[in-house]
């Protein structure tokens, strides 16, 4: 039972709850904080205000403390829908905070980028007869991509480790597996989970490094 | 007949009444500088034409066609504006061009797009796309870059970033080309090639509006020079008459304070 193979066997498989999590999370996320990003920036005032102050409050209220909400509070506040029992039921409940959470700090990325790209890049494009559409597709994003990299990597960084938040309802991520053997006085599979995350964390950079230096053939 | 009637534009921002009774009108093949000093309306005029402005009040007539009417607001849908402002062409002082593209392709963007619509675009995809590429590229070298097709924007000088973007507006052969202080934005020594391209236009009776602060350029190009000041025109005609023997008081300043430069 706490043969090293073993432990380490078991680390690496809760550890890929942990990448589940942070997987879904960017796919998620991603997209959605566009989505609120062009809410934020609404010219119908009553969408903008209501937006802006859902950013706020999910900005402004702790990750824990909203899985704790999303999981229990269906159940109790009787509500009618309610989350599948067990352990599917757990990690679906988690990655919704997840993505609502991180879509909320995306999304204020996305707003500052979009509004740094100069009016006239949008005059060009209408002039040559170009949709809203194109014009953003086609002329604002990869201007946008280019200039929030360094701030998104920050936070899908911070959403590597963050996954291990994820334990406060029952999901066993790797840093929960660790403490069963620490409650058993077997303390290295703790510091290792260090080890994981830092590997982890490690080929992003490299992967952020290397997006950056592919954007890097023009300038904005 | 005029291609463009421009009929008692107005336009405020806020209580600042920017453009007031303007009403000028442009011959097909004929050049038009338009002068004045910074905060005159010159810019806002130009912006008007190209619909990145809405006057309040005024039409704009092209080919005999309303293509605004203040006063018609279904002269102002959306997907109709689109349609129309490619009767214009503009040229920005700040060039504008789209840095993630090359010279080339800041060229053939727009054409491309637009050929996406043609009926025939299916099944003649590859020999429209070889007509772009050669309108493309002929432009360039008519504005003398044939060697910068693969450059992007950052790589070349600000004159020739301005004659891409020239290249770039001619690319849809709009009615009537305009020029928003296109020489402003550039050291001087850079200045002479994008007027060079300018004036070769004008020798092919490129229908221009242009608006500039060069004003030896203005009085050689020009066929007619429109001087502006707070929002009116107050002088117009031809660039011997408006440089050479002005009649309103505020342009004989105007030239004055010029020609001390």
């Amino acid at each position: 039972m706490n043969d090293v193979s073993v432990i380490i066997s078991r680390l690496t498989e809760s550890f890929l709850l942990n990448c589940r999590l942070f997987a879904l999370t960017l796919a998620f996320s991603l997209p959605l904080g566009l989505v609120i990003a062009f809410g934020s920036m609404s010219r119908f005032q009553p969408i903008r205000w209501l937006v802006r102050t859902f950013v706020w409050v999910i900005r402004g209220t702790p990750l824990m403390l909203q899985l704790i909400i999303i999981y229990y509070g269906p159940g109790l506040l009787s509500m009618a829908f309610s989350w599948p029992s067990g352990i599917s039921g757990r990690f679906v409940a988690a990655t919704v905070a997840f993505i609502i959470n991180y879509a909320c700090y995306f999304s204020e990325i996305f707003r500052g980028g979009i509004e740094s790209i100069p009016q006239g890049q949008y005059e060009a494009g209408q002039v040559l007869g170009m949709t809203k559409m194109q014009i953003f597709f086609r002329i604002i994003l990869l201007q946008v991509i280019k200039r929030i990299i360094p701030p998104v990597g920050n936070e899908v960084i911070t959403l590597v480790k963050d996954t291990a938040l994820a334990r406060i309802i029952s999901n066993k991520e790797i840093i929960m597996m660790a403490g069963e053997y620490t409650n058993k006085g077997l303390i290295w599979p703790l510091f290792a989970t260090g080890i994981y995350f830092l590997v982890f964390v490690g080929v992003l950079t490299l992967l952020l490094g290397w997006v950056e230096k592919k954007l890097g053939y023009f300038r904005v | 007949m005029p291609i463009l009637e421009v009929k008692d534009i107005e336009k405020r921002f806020g209580l600042l009444q920017v453009l007031q009774n303007i009403s000028f009108s442009l011959e097909k093949g004929e050049t038009i500088a338009i002068i004045g000093s910074s905060g005159s309306g010159k810019t806002t005029l130009l912006r008007c034409l190209n619909f990145l402005e809405r006057p309040d009040k005024g039409r704009i007539i092209v080919n005999s066609e309303v293509i605004f009417d203040a006063a018609d607001p279904s002269t102002q849908r959306e997907n109709e504006v689109r349609e129309k402002r490619l009767h214009f062409g503009l040229v920005f002082q700040n060039f504008n061009l789209f840095p993630q593209y090359t010279v080339l392709k800041n060229v053939t963007l727009a054409l491309e797009l637009l050929a996406n619509k043609r009926p025939d675009y299916k099944q003649r995809k590859k020999a429209i796309q070889v007509e772009i590429q050669d309108r493309a590229r002929a432009l360039l070298s008519q504005v003398g870059l044939s060697d910068k097709l693969d450059y992007y924007p950052h790589m070349i000088s600000g004159g020739q970033q301005q004659r891409v973007a020239i290249a770039r507006a001619l690319a849809l052969e709009p009615d009537i080309l305009c020029f928003d202080e296109p020489t402003s934005a550039l050291d001087p020594e850079l200045t002479g090639e994008v007027l060079k391209v300018i004036r070769e236009l004008a020798e092919r009776n490129t229908t221009m509006i242009i608006v500039t602060h060069e004003m030896d350029f203005a009085r050689d190009v020009a066929d007619r020079v429109i001087f502006m000041d707070e929002g009116v025109i107050v002088e117009r005609g031809s660039p011997q008459e408006v440089f050479g023997n002005p009649k309103e008081e505020r342009t004989r300043q105007f030239l004055t304070r010029y020609n001390q430069k």
